[in-house]
């Protein structure tokens, strides 16, 4: 079987463990380690303000990394703006434009597949506006359809919130045309990519997004870096979202001017190390390539879908899934009493609700096992998987489950 | 034995096969408490009756893991016909014990000790715990629905 060229960038397989919980988290290249632990140790002062070396290095990384980010989704650069996470970018959305564009009766579209991230935030705007949450139907598959997105779509439609790689279902949705669709009805759109950029390009120009959010940790970047992308004549009409240093032009005691751009939503000191090494993550994908990517990912996920059917007692939820996102229960036993004797045999995935309990309500489960596969896994990592979960059915058999 | 096998000891399996006092009564009398793990996706809800300072009546019912569902059966039959002083005492020495902390190794906690392996499973104290924290809240005379 031949060795997987990229697992040797990842000190964290040194461990022995398989790692297949990318959806959670990834794992983060050497390089990236070494961009965080660059500013760390070297460069430590803030941006936009010091003028000796380190700050002046500090800040051309930070401000070239919003570069690279925007590069990477074909956006501008004054369309690239820091946050927290995914989470954070969505409700800034929710917040700086929802709360202030809707009204009662308005009309936002989500569905059952959305992350809680993806959801919540609408929930809450919805609640205070007065405006009607409506889910798009899914097929019997679980996917979001252009035909059923159509059904709820009308001239009351004033936001579309949906993921563009559901977290459970790992089903990409056609957004090019849900988008395009909504714009003729005048609503705007915002793209949950958190699972998508590190398996699909995205051409932000192409697709024409309103706004479209991800977070760095799971395309190998550090935690506690997100994007928010946004339209510029959208982010030109938006108040601030926080209010705090660097995002003010003038300050005095009666009113105060706030920057343009992305600036205008990066209040106070934002997490510089970790800017600093997604820049280093996005490069590491960029070498590879997202075609090569998801070719690899496909073929392993095929290997290990085949290998799953075979084994009586276990129940796939998405067999079609075209984003290494593999989503079961052993039947008859609960997702956490399985996941702990994979645990114990060192093969990492997750059991729950995945923060996303309405897709389990629609599924009719209380909780499921995730396995998430990703570029630095090997055929080996899915035979020692397979082998873990043969074992755990014959293990929870014996004891009666 | 393994740590797993310390996991799943038989008397688990037969509570969580053969639950003990299942199910809800419509008693105003009784207090309820219900707690939910959204990360899992437990979902266990105590119902208990206590007259004259003794606890008369301990009901369960919900859905989750073995060693939630299990936890809170051994639960219910362990604290059927405690004082409340003694049965306060039994939940924090057991809360104490899968949670890997200090507790009275001299009391008894009848078939509740067969949990001791669950502090081997940091990620499994919480399943081991959640009935028995709505219990507690059951007995300070909360009720959450």
């Amino acid at each position: 079987m031949m060795k997987n060229p990229y697992s040797k960038d990842f000190p964290q397989l040194n461990n022995g463990s398989v790692y297949l919980d990318t959806a959670a988290t990834s794992l983060k290249p050497n390089s990236v380690i070494e961009a965080v632990n660059h500013y760390n140790r070297d460069l430590s002062s803030n941006i936009h303000r010091g003028m000796y070396e380190a700050a002046v290095e500090t800040t051309e990384l930070y401000e070239s990394t919003r570069e690279t980010v925007a590069k990477f989704l074909h956006a501008k650069t004054d369309e690239i703006i820091y946050t927290r996470g995914t989470t954070s970018s969505l409700n800034l959305v929710a917040y700086a434009y929802g709360l202030e564009n809707l009204k009662a009766g308005d009309e936002i579209i989500v569905s059952e597949l959305e992350h809680h991230s993806s959801f919540l935030p609408w929930q809450f705007v919805a609640k205070k506006t007065g405006a009607i949450l409506k889910f798009v139907e899914l097929n019997e598959e679980g996917r979001i359809t252009v035909e059923a997105f159509k059904k709820v779509l009308s001239t009351k439609t004033k936001v579309v919130a949906l993921t563009y790689v559901s977290n459970v279902m790992g089903y990409i949705t056609p957004m090019k045309e849900i988008i395009s669709l909504s714009h003729q009805y005048n609503a705007i759109c915002v793209v949950d990519a958190a699972q998508a950029v590190q398996h699909i390009e995205i051409d932000v120009t192409a697709l024409d997004c309103d706004f479209l959010a991800f977070s760095g940790h799971k395309m190998l970047g550090p935690t506690g870096i997100g994007i928010l992308y946004g339209k510029q004549k959208l982010l030109n009409i938006m108040e601030p979202f926080e209010y705090g240093g660097d995002m003010n032009d003038d300050v005095n005691k009666d009113i105060s001017e706030w920057k343009t751009g992305p600036q205008k939503f990066e209040a106070g000191t934002m997490p510089i190390a970790s800017v600093i090494g997604l820049q280093k993550a996005i490069e590491y994908i960029e070498n590879i390539g997202l075609s090569t990517i998801s070719e690899y990912i496909d073929k392993l996920q095929r290997y290990a879908l085949a290998q799953l059917k075979q084994i009586e007692g276990v129940k796939i939820y998405n067999p079609t899934s075209e984003t290494g996102i593999i989503t079961f229960n052993i039947e008859t036993v609960p997702s956490h009493d399985a996941i702990s004797f994979l645990a114990e045999k060192n093969i990492a995935i997750r059991a729950g609700q995945h923060c996303a309990k309405l897709i389990c309500d629609w599924l009719g489960i209380y909780s499921c096992l995730r396995a998430s596969i990703y570029i630095y896994n090997s055929y080996t990592d899915v035979d020692i998987f397979i082998e873990g979960i043969k074992e755990a059915v014959a293990y929870f058999k014996k004891l009666g489950f | 034995m393994s740590e797993l096998d310390n996991l799943y000891r038989e008397v688990i399996m037969d509570h969580y096969k053969s639950p003990r006092n299942k199910g809800l009564v419509e008693d105003a009398e009784y207090k309820l408490f219900r707690i939910k793990n959204p990360s899992c996706g437990d979902d266990i809800t105590i119902q208990t009756k206590v007259e004259n300072g003794i606890v008369t009546d301990c009901r369960q019912i919900g859905h989750g893991c073995s060693i939630s569902m299990a936890s809170a059966s051994v639960l219910t039959e362990i604290m059927i016909g405690k004082t409340l002083e003694e049965a306060k005492n039994i939940a924090d020495n057991y809360l104490n014990m899968v949670s890997n902390k200090e507790f009275d190794t001299e009391l008894d906690l009848e078939e509740a000790a067969v949990f001791s392996g669950v502090r081997q499973f940091p990620a499994r104290i919480k399943c081991a715990s959640i009935a028995w924290v709505a219990f507690k809240d059951t007995i300070k005379g909360d009720s959450n629905e």
